[in-house]
């Protein structure tokens, strides 16, 4: 401390220069910060829709500073896991909050990463040249998706054990190996303790890690081709004399700013949702969850947590089990398939015409209504609903190869659309 | 004197990258086996799941015992009469998806019209064949909650499947199969052993 106290701000910043020189021939530190942030042009026209990148990036970082404290106090065995939970909303200092803090955030992740998508289908961002950004992308979403799965039986509530009998026995639809499969997969005749004990290590190590490898993968994919943007412009074709282009703008500092407005409001309805809802009547964490696994006794209705709904919907929707369970699984694979079978000339829905966006339009309430549906006791016209969105839901992808070529489009300008203020 | 390109014997390199790449991934194979195989049940396991006795002199005409084996729900039902008598007519025979019992799994001596060996004790695996919920037992016919037309048998409230006094599956139910029948044995006539053959024993 002695040293700078005695030297002057010149002086400083020299020897922080110098420090910083000293660690760039060993780190491409600076090289990386520029690379990524202070001279990643991104265009200057990214609206609303753009936050929920980052924002999912935050709930990442989240769910694992959360998760490792949960781990702390969590005993993975059957005989404790229901009761160490209990401790943890009631003994534990704060423990209540990091567990909401966990809970609400693994239902957010979802909400932010299906706004996400969304953004990606209404501006084409997985079209040429981005298909690899979107399939990085999409791993994420079923890494997301297990990683919620094998989640949601830790707590070895009634409904964790018979959400994960439910769908553990989807395996078992497959012919041949199928039983065989799911008795591998729960290392016993039934979800025991030992099925518990490997699905809290999928969850606390191998999915994680899997998750941020892809994190890295999806946005280095997406640095190295640009981001796309509303208009689905490719603003790396129109350079200004510096060698950046002319509709872009450095991520670091304008959208680090902008992103962490939308971080603010994000918080804050995170923490009206930890503080006065973390249960969010039943919907992310359900009731029948209260009371402790038992494997004789099924809920008297079975629903997964609202953001598994839409495929659960379908597997019911189908009177045969086998099909069910391949037509639920298609439902997800499909998405990785778009960039191949979106025959458009123009990215952005800001320049298709009427075809793509009835069709996106139904397709959005497909999957809305399937979602309310899954979580609805199957009645027969209910049952009957889901078949109907369930059609619309795949047409939206089968048909995708000749709407999005025979649709009008109109002409993409070569700058984007910007109003300054 | 020739270039260093031309002493390359391309054929070797190529032989020995194809050799030590095969030799790798068989490696890389093998060791992955015995990560696999950690996952299936352990001795601990298997040991738990060993064969179960029950006592069934004291379960009363008509109704069920529950049984634990292997954590899952064993029904054992002493049917009376009346309830064999709702297994065999044409009609109901009609309704059922698999009334013979051809596609579902059960031992070879229970796959007779009872799917026992003794018609009136019936022993099943209460799990429901569509997605393993625990099927509820509604033995009473003209059940309030199923309609006129129900005979008696298992329901399931997950997903709503229906299953007859054997097990067997209804149609137009989202369930595949009947009710899975476990081995077992009488040891005496009021002692079953589940989780044995007759044949072994």
């Amino acid at each position: 401390m002695s040293v700078t106290l005695e030297t002057g701000g010149a002086r400083k910043s020299s020897r922080m220069a110098a420090l910083v020189d000293w660690i760039d021939a060993r780190f491409p530190m600076t090289r990386f910060m520029k690379e990524h942030a202070s001279e990643y042009y991104a265009p200057k026209n990214f609206n609303f829709w753009y936050y929920f990148g980052s924002l999912a990036m935050v709930v990442l970082a989240l769910q694992i500073i959360t998760g490792i404290f949960l781990t702390m106090n969590y005993k993975p065995s059957a005989a404790e896991a229901f009761a160490s939970v209990e401790y943890i909303m009631r003994d534990v200092e704060w423990g209540w909050l990091i567990r909401y803090m966990h809970s609400t955030g693994a239902s957010m992740f979802f909400v932010v990463v299906y706004l996400h998508m969304f953004r990606g289908l209404m501006y084409g961002s997985y079209k040429n040249p981005r298909e690899l950004v979107w399939i990085f992308g999409m791993l994420i979403y079923l890494c997301l998706m297990a990683e919620a799965f094998f989640g949601y039986l830790l707590p070895w509530g009634n409904m964790s054990y018979w959400g994960a009998q439910v769908i553990v026995s989807l395996f078992g639809a497959i012919p041949g190996i199928g039983e065989s499969l799911v008795e591998w997969i729960r290392g016993d005749y039934y979800i025991s303790d030992i099925t518990l004990n490997r699905f809290f290590a999928l969850h606390v190590i191998a999915l994680p890690l899997a998750l941020v490898f892809l994190v890295i993968a999806h946005i280095f994919a997406l640095h190295e081709v640009g981001s796309n943007n509303p208009d689905g412009i490719e603003i790396k074709k129109l350079k200004g004399p510096d060698g950046h282009p002319v509709d872009g703008i450095p991520f670091h500092p304008y959208y680090t700013v902008k992103d962490l407005v939308g971080f603010i409001v994000f918080a804050a309805i995170f923490a009206c949702v930890l503080f006065f809802a973390p249960e969010m009547g039943g919907y992310f964490l359900e009731h029948a969850n209260f009371e402790p696994a038992n494997s004789l006794q099924t809920p008297e209705h079975i629903a997964p947590v609202w953001y598994f709904t839409p495929f659960y919907a379908i597997l019911r929707a189908v009177p045969n089990k086998l099909m069910g369970v391949v037509l639920m699984g298609l439902a997800v694979v499909s998405f990785f398939f778009l960039p191949w079978l979106d025959r458009s000339k123009v990215k952005s829905i800001r320049y298709r015409g009427w075809l793509y966006k009835a069709f996106l339009s139904a397709f959005a309430v497909s999957f809305v209504a399937l979602g309310y549906l899954g979580l609805q006791p199957a009645t027969p016209g209910y049952t009957n609903a889901a078949r109907v969105f369930s059609v619309v839901y795949f047409a939206f992808f089968i048909l995708m190869p000749w709407y999005s070529k025979a649709d009008q489009t109109k002409p993409v300008p070569d700058r984007v659309t910007y109003h300054a203020h | 004197m020739s270039s260093e390109a031309d002493q390359i014997d391309g054929g070797r390199r190529h032989f020995l990258l194809v050799a030590t790449t095969v030799t790798g991934i068989a490696g890389a194979a093998l060791t992955a086996v015995p990560f696999l195989a950690s996952w299936k049940p352990s001795a601990r396991a298997q040991a738990l799941g060993a064969p179960v006795e029950a006592d069934i002199s004291k379960i009363e005409p008509g109704a069920i015992m529950k049984v634990n084996w292997r954590g899952q729900a064993i029904f054992v039902v002493r049917r009376t009469p009346e309830m064999l008598a709702t297994l065999d007519t044409a009609e109901v025979k009609n309704s059922l998806r698999d009334p013979d019992s051809e596609d579902s799994i059960q031992p070879d001596y229970a796959k007779n019209e009872a799917r026992s060996l003794k018609p009136e004790v019936l022993v099943l695996i209460g799990v429901c064949t569509h997605l393993g919920c625990a099927p509820l037992d509604r033995f009473s016919p003209n059940d309030a909650e199923l309609g006129a037309t129900w005979r008696g048998g298992f329901y399931c409230p997950c997903h709503g499947s229906k299953f007859d006094l054997s097990g067997r599956v209804y149609k137009d139910v989202p369930a595949p199969l009947n009710l899975a029948v476990p081995p077992y044995r009488f040891v005496n006539e009021g002692l079953i052993q589940i989780g044995t053959d007759a044949e072994v024993a």
